[in-house]
């Protein structure tokens, strides 16, 4: 019954505007995501050559059930981070999954640097090279509105697209996903500045027929209904993530002015809560999810004197009200809302952009950066020097800036601070302060992400286990995420595609596998990634974490340096077998 | 008086396409939104307004009127019945549609239309579109 898989790999160079599609059957057993782009970027990443080097390949693919099952909806990028200088691993949802999917390519690889700012118009009926140089230097939403009016498809293309801070090659730049989705964290948006891409407009008509309708549609069914009729998702479609900074405040777990705090005494103003009663005025969901998770807020702002306003739509949750608003203590939505403003029209990653304006605060404070060099004063709940530090960062005026453009870590290694520069393996922290698995977590996962192994949830679940259990619960969640990024589900519906629920899937579309053959796949994809990143630079021993991390009080108690190297020295055991 | 497809609550849309591929999946036996009757876009952009494309069930359908190979009959209570065997793939329904919201299949060679069977309504999460009975009658 089932016609052997085989994987359409769309391959674009942009030296040569040349594209070819390769038919690899070979890929199949990865079934798709980040095993299939795990795969392609070892083959083709180059560890002589520095990340922005115009040979550095992207990869985007995504999955199998993508679109066609509820809530599998994302879309992962894999290349070579500019901010870590290894492995960077993105995923974003919205309409890409789904557009990449009606193009009829289940990954596509993206080499080589044009001559002059392009934008790539992908379909099922070939690629078009297309002249960006006018969309060059203009904001991420001007270049979506410009490109609307450019590009077939209405509704069902996606337009991803860089920046200002992409263009300029800003370490943490991100890609933004039709307006409200971003791959963030690792740089992204600098690869494709250094590739002179500004965008990439996919839309397709592909035509798909099922094959196994009755049991399609009974699978489907299942899955829709525990997604829309049961609680397992409530807490995505009610408050969203931002339910999270009440929580983690009330148990000094919310990283706050630059972690030296971990509770903010203004928290209530900037809960999720309080977000939700006083400025969410929709909710929208990714193509192909029921649950719609995506939070978007008003934001409302005098521009001058006799009632002069402008409104904008803007889109929060968890992570950016710790990153722009708690990591920084701002005490206002408004103030959250200026900030998140300004990162998604520069294209900036917002936590690396939060965290690394509390880093600059908490130098200027000691005495370690000086506003001859900034420019200004940095002072926490101030929004106005932080806009102006973010426009600089990106406009790269002098030597100082070009520094601040490079990252936290790259930073504190120029000017010192390194104790307080809050980031995990040169990534910068996530909204949590719950413990050892959570800064392990993120010091070893493979993308030095929270959400590669959720160490905030095994701190808090874990709580009264020992070291070694907590480590071992980190690498088998490691590892399974591994298999769920295959099929790219959104890892918000993790509860709902366990093991059977993927397995009855798969076999509804054709592909047969069991259990066992599941986690083969995810402990293979762990070892690539991790032989890949070794290859790229990384070293257990070079980890260091700044001190702050065990000063301030964690969700579980005080923390010490001397655990956390003991779950270190656990965890490279562990991987060495 | 039978039920028509409504959009009356398009507000609550939250773009999730849900009834697409539903309409895809059980009338149209495919994984392809293009061969959904119903469409669901933006006014202009994500920051805009969600718009749904459906058929309006008209009580005297031009469709219907316009379909001189008997492959389109008008539908008790508004809308038509499609016979895709009869169907030559001529494309009049498409030019006849007041609110043309029947779109051309060009695999098929049929014009995608939409029967009122409602699927699409029963997997919209948030109830945006309806089966109602119309109004005083129109
Ligand atoms: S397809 Fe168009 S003309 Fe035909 S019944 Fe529907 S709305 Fe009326
Ligand atoms: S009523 Fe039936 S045919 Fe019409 S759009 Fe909905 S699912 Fe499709
Ligand atoms: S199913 Fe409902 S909420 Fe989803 S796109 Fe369709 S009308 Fe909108």
């Amino acid at each position: 019954m089932a016609t052997k898989r085989i994987i359409r790999v769309l391959d674009i160079n942009l030296s040569e505007e040349k594209v070819a599609t390769h038919h690899r059957e070979d890929l199949a057993p990865f079934i798709g995501g980040i095993g299939v782009a795990s795969k392609l970027f070892a083959e083709l990443v180059d560890a002589q050559k520095d990340p922005l080097d115009p040979e550095q390949p992207i990869i985007l693919a995504n999955g199998p059930l993508s679109t066609i099952f509820p809530v599998v909806t994302k879309t992962v990028a894999v290349f070579r981070s500019p901010l870590t200088g290894e492995w960077g691993e993105s995923y974003a949802g919205m309409r890409l999954a789904l557009a990449m999917r009606m193009s009829g390519f289940q990954a596509i690889v993206i080499r080589g640097r044009a001559k002059k700012p392009v934008y790539l118009s992908i379909s099922d009926h070939g690629v078009r090279f297309k002249d960006a140089t006018a969309l060059w230097g203009l904001s991420v939403s001007e270049t979506g509105s410009i490109l609307r009016g450019l590009e077939q498809g209405r509704g069902h293309r996606s337009c991803i697209r860089i920046g200002p801070a992409g263009e300029k090659c800003v370490s943490f730049a991100n890609v933004n996903v039709d307006t409200y989705r971003h791959f963030g964290r690792l740089g992204l948006g600098a690869l494709f500045g250094a590739k002179n891409l500004k965008a990439v407009v996919i839309y397709g008509e592909k035509d798909e027929p099922i094959e196994n309708l009755a049991q399609y549609n009974r699978v489907y069914k299942d899955i829709y209904d525990k997604a829309v009729t049961t609680d397992i998702m409530d807490k995505y479609h009610g408050i969203g993530t931002a339910i999270n900074v009440n929580g983690l405040n009330n148990l000094n777990g919310l990283p706050t002015k630059n972690l030296q705090q971990s509770s903010f005494e203004q928290a209530e103003a900037i809960s999720g809560e309080a977000f939700a009663e006083q400025s969410l005025i929709r909710k929208m969901a990714c193509a192909g999810c029921p649950v719609g998770c995506i939070h978007i807020g008003l934001y409302r702002r005098e521009f001058g004197p006799g009632f002069d306003y402008e409104s904008k739509n803007l889109s929060y949750d968890h992570e950016l009200i710790f990153a722009l608003g708690s990591f920084l203590g701002m005490s206002s939505q408004e103030k959250i809302y200026a900030l998140i403003d300004a990162v998604e029209e520069l294209g900036l990653d917002a936590i690396s952009a939060g965290v690394l304006l509390g880093w600059v605060t908490e130098a200027f404070e000691k005495g370690i950066l000086t506003e001859e060099q900034l420019g200004v004063k940095p002072t926490f709940d101030q929004t106005e020097p932080y806009l102006e530090i973010l426009q600089q960062l990106v406009q790269q005026p002098n030597e100082f800036y070009r520094v601040l453009a490079l990252g936290s870590y790259a930073a504190a290694q120029r000017y010192g601070g390194h104790d307080f520069a809050m980031t995990l393996a040169k990534n910068e922290m996530a909204g949590y302060h719950t413990g050892y698995a959570n800064i392990l977590g993120q010091a070893v996962g493979a993308r030095h992400s929270h959400l590669d192994n959720a160490g905030y949830s095994v701190d808090q679940k874990l709580k009264d286990k020992s070291a070694e259990e907590k480590v071992q619960a980190l690498v088998k969640e490691e590892k399974w995420r591994n298999v769920l990024n295959c099929l790219t589900i959104c890892l918000f519906a993790r509860e709902i595609y366990q093991v059977e629920t993927v397995l009855s899937a798969l076999d509804a579309i054709g592909i047969k596998s069991n259990e066992a053959e599941l986690n083969g796949l995810g402990e293979e994809i762990f070892k690539i990634k991790h032989n890949t990143r070794l290859r790229l630079g990384y070293d257990f021993n070079q980890l260091a974490v700044p001190k702050r991390f065990f000063e301030t009080v964690s969700v579980t108690g005080n923390l010490n340096p001397a655990t956390w190297q003991e779950m270190l020295e656990y965890y490279k055991s562990i991987i060495r077998e | 008086m039978a039920k028509i497809l409504q959009a009356k609550y398009m507000a609550k849309c939250i773009g999730c396409y849900s009834c697409m591929l539903a309409c895809a999946r059980t009338v149209r036996h495919s994984f392809s939104l293009q061969k959904s009757a119903i469409q669901i876009h933006t006014a202009g952009g994500l920051q805009s307004r969600f718009l749904a494309d459906i058929c309006r069930g008209c009580l005297e359908p031009a469709c219907a009127r316009a379909c001189n190979s008997g492959a389109l009959l008008p539908r008790k209570g508004g809308g038509v019945r499609f016979i895709p065997a009869k169907c030559l793939g001529c494309r009049d329904c498409v030019e006849a549609c007041v609110v043309k919201t029947i779109r051309f299949d060009d695999t098929s060679n049929k014009p995608i239309i939409c029967i009122q069977c409602g699927s699409c309504t029963r997997y919209c999460p948030h109830q945006v579109i309806t089966m109602e009975e119309r109004e005083n009658g129109y």
